[in-house]
C-alpha cells in the first residue's frame, strides 16, 4: 500500500469507527435506562421516537445549549483538559478492537479495526491507565471537595483493579502466544473437537476476573463509589455541566462498550462465528457476530448494575488486594504448568 | 518528514514538561509536567519502533508511577503552601555548574560513534519485539534478571518491615475496616 493510500484508508477507518462508538452510546445510554426501568418494573424513556430511542438525542441536544458553567476557584486549564482527556483515552482504546474478518477487494486485504498492533494488549493497559488523570483532574481542578474525594477514590480504585486486569489476561496471551488483538481472535477461530467453539472462555477464572474488574474499571454499579450520589453528590464531575459534562457522560459510556467488546475479544471469540451464504454475507456474519457478543456482555453490565447493591470502600480495596489479585496470580500459574506439560510432557513421564 | 515533526512536537513538549515540573509552584502541576516528559519519552521510543518499550514505559512511569504520586499528592492536601526558601545555600551554583557540564557531555558525546554506536546496530525489527526482547531476558541474561528480581522484592519487603515496625516493636495497624 502506497503512502497516501495508506493515509487515506486510515482516516476513512477512523471517522467510522468515531461514527460507530457515538452511535453506539446513543443506543446504549437508551437501552440501559430501559433495561433498568424494566427491572425496577418502571416504564423508562419512552415518548420521543419509537420506544423513545431518540432520548438520547434529546438529551444531548439539551446539553449541547445549556450554559458551562466554571467554578470561582477551579484551575481552569485543567478543568478544561479533563473532559478532553477522557473523551480521547476513551476513544483510543477502540482503535486496535478488530470488529470484523478482514475484507478482501480487488487484490488488497483491509482489516476490520484501525490498526492492528504487535502489543495492542499492553497498548489498551498503558491507555486506559491515562484514563485515570480525566477523572483524577477533574475532581482536583474543580476546586470543589466533593469532587476531589470522588476522584481520590476513584485514583486508588483504578490502580487497585488495573492490576486485576492486567493480570487476568496474562493467561490469555500465554495460551495466543500474541499480543495482537487480531492474533488472539485468529487463535481463538478452531472448535475443541469439532464441536464447542474453541474461545479463551474455558479460562474460567480469567474471564471471571476481568469482567469484575472492567466493572471497577469503568467506575459501574457495584463498583461506582466514584459518583456515589447519596455520598458525595456526583463525584467528579460535580461541578461540570453542559457539553463539559457530556463528554464525560460520553467517555464513560465509550468506555462500557470498549470494556464490553474487549471482553467479546479477548473471552468469547471475537467475530468468530457460523460463516454460510454468498461472499458480501461472509463479510458482514463476523461483525454480526462481534456485536451481538458485545451487547450479551453490555447487558451484563446493565444487570449488574440493576440488580446488585453499591459495597463499601473499604471492602471494595480489600477485595481487589486480597481476593482478586492473589486469586489470579495462582491462576497464572496453574496455567504455566498447564503449557509446561503440553509441551513438555508430564514430569514423571 | 513525518517522524521529525513528530520528533519535534515531542522533544518540545518533553523540554517544557521538565521545565513546568521544575518551577511550578503548585505540585499537582508539577505533576503534570513530569507526565507530559514521560509520555513524550513513550512517543520516542514509537519513533525507534520500539513498541513494546513504549507501551511499558506508558503502563509504568504514565501508569502506575505518576498516578501514584498524583494520589498521595491529593492525599497529603494540594492547598498547603510549600516552604519554598532555600536551605542549602550553595545549591544554585553547584546546579549551574553541572548543567553546563551535563550540556558539555551531550554535545561531545553526541559526535562520537563510540557513544551513540555504529549504525548496522539497530535493525529494526517491527514484528516480535517482544519475543526479541524474552529472548535476550530469559535465555541471554537470565542470571542478571533474576538477581535485579530478588533486589527488588528485598526493597520493596524492606520498606514493608520499616513502615510496620517502629524501634520499639510493631506499630499499630490500620487493617482498613470501618470503626464499630
Amino acid at each position: 500500500m502506497s503512502g497516501l493510500e495508506l493515509l487515506v484508508v486510515s482516516g476513512i477507518k477512523v471517522v467510522v469507527a468515531f461514527a460507530f462508538l457515538v452511535l453506539t452510546v446513543l443506543v446504549l445510554v437508551w437501552v440501559e435506562r430501559r433495561v433498568v426501568a424494566f427491572m425496577q418494573n418502571r416504564y423508562g424513556p419512552n415518548r420521543a421516537g419509537p420506544g423513545g430511542i431518540l432520548q438520547t438525542l434529546a438529551d444531548g441536544l439539551k446539553l449541547f445549549f445549556k450554559e458551562s458553567m466554571t467554578p470561582r476557584k477551579a484551575q481552569f486549564l485543567l478543568y478544561i483538559a479533563a473532559p478532553v482527556l477522557a473523551v480521547v483515552t476513551a476513544l483510543l482504546v477502540f482503535v486496535v478492537i478488530p470488529i470484523g474478518a478482514p475484507v478482501t477487494i480487488g487484490d488488497t486485504t483491509y482489516t476490520l479495526q484501525v490498526t492492528d498492533l504487535d502489543v495492542g494488549v499492553l497498548y489498551i493497559l498503558a491507555i486506559s491507565s491515562l484514563g485515570v488523570y480525566a477523572v483524577a483532574l477533574a475532581g482536583w481542578s474543580s476546586g470543589s471537595k466533593y469532587p476531589l474525594l470522588g476522584s481520590v477514590r476513584s485514583a486508588a480504585q483504578m490502580i487497585s483493579y488495573e492490576a486485576a486486569l492486567g493480570l487476568a489476561l496474562v493467561p490469555v496471551i500465554m495460551f495466543s502466544r500474541t499480543t495482537s488483538l487480531a492474533g488472539i481472535v485468529e487463535a481463538q477461530s478452531g472448535t475443541f473437537g469439532g464441536l464447542l467453539p474453541a474461545w479463551n472462555i474455558v479460562l474460567l477464572p480469567s474471564f471471571v476476573i476481568f469482567l469484575i474488574a472492567g466493572f471497577a474499571e469503568t467506575n459501574r454499579a457495584p463498583f461506582d463509589l466514584v459518583e456515589a450520589e447519596q455520598e458525595i453528590v456526583g463525584g467528579y464531575h460535580t461541578e461540570y455541566s453542559g457539553m463539559r459534562f457530556a463528554f464525560f457522560f460520553l467517555a464513560e459510556y465509550i468506555n462500557m462498550f470498549n470494556m464490553a467488546a474487549l471482553t467479546a475479544t479477548f473471552f468469547l471469540g471475537g467475530w468468530n462465528g457460523p460463516l454460510f451464504g454468498p461472499t458480501w454475507l461472509r463479510y458482514v456474519l463476523p461483525v454480526i457476530w462481534f456485536l451481538i457478543k458485545s451487547w450479551v456482555v453490555v447487558f451484563l453490565f446493565i444487570w449488574a448494575r440493576g440488580t446488585l447493591p453499591r459495597i463499601r470502600y473499604d471492602q471494595l480495596m480489600a477485595f481487589g488486594w486480597k481476593r482478586l489479585i492473589p486469586v489470579s496470580l495462582v491462576w497464572i500459574m496453574l496455567a504455566m504448568v498447564a503449557i509446561g506439560v503440553r509441551r513438555f510432557g508430564l514430569p514423571w513421564a | 518528514m513525518a517522524e521529525f515533526v513528530v520528533f519535534a512536537v515531542f522533544a518540545l513538549a518533553a523540554l517544557a514538561g521538565a521545565f513546568v515540573m521544575l518551577v511550578a509552584r503548585n505540585p499537582v502541576y508539577s505533576a503534570i509536567g513530569l507526565l507530559t516528559t514521560m509520555f513524550s519519552i513513550a512517543v520516542f521510543y514509537v519513533l525507534l519502533d520500539a513498541h513494546f518499550i513504549a507501551a511499558i514505559q506508558v503502563i509504568i512511569y504514565t501508569g502506575a508511577v505518576m498516578t501514584l504520586f498524583m494520589f498521595v499528592i491529593m492525599m497529603i492536601g494540594v492547598d498547603r503552601d510549600e516552604d519554598t526558601s532555600e536551605r542549602l545555600p550553595y545549591q544554585r551554583p553547584i546546579g549551574i555548574i553541572l548543567a553546563i557540564g551535563f550540556a558539555g557531555v551531550i554535545v561531545v558525546a553526541g559526535s562520537g560513534a563510540w557513544v551513540t554506536g555504529s549504525a548496522s546496530f539497530a535493525v529494526p525489527d517491527l514484528n516480535g519485539t517482544i519475543e526479541t526482547i524474552a529472548d535476550e531476558l530469559f535465555g541471554t541474561w537470565t542470571v542478571p534478571f533474576l538477581g535485579t528480581v530478588f533486589l527488588l522484592t528485598i526493597a520493596a519487603v524492606g520498606t514493608i518491615a520499616l513502615a510496620r515496625y517502629g524501634p520499639t516493636g510493631p506499630r499499630p495497624v490500620d487493617d482498613g475496616e470501618e470503626p464499630t
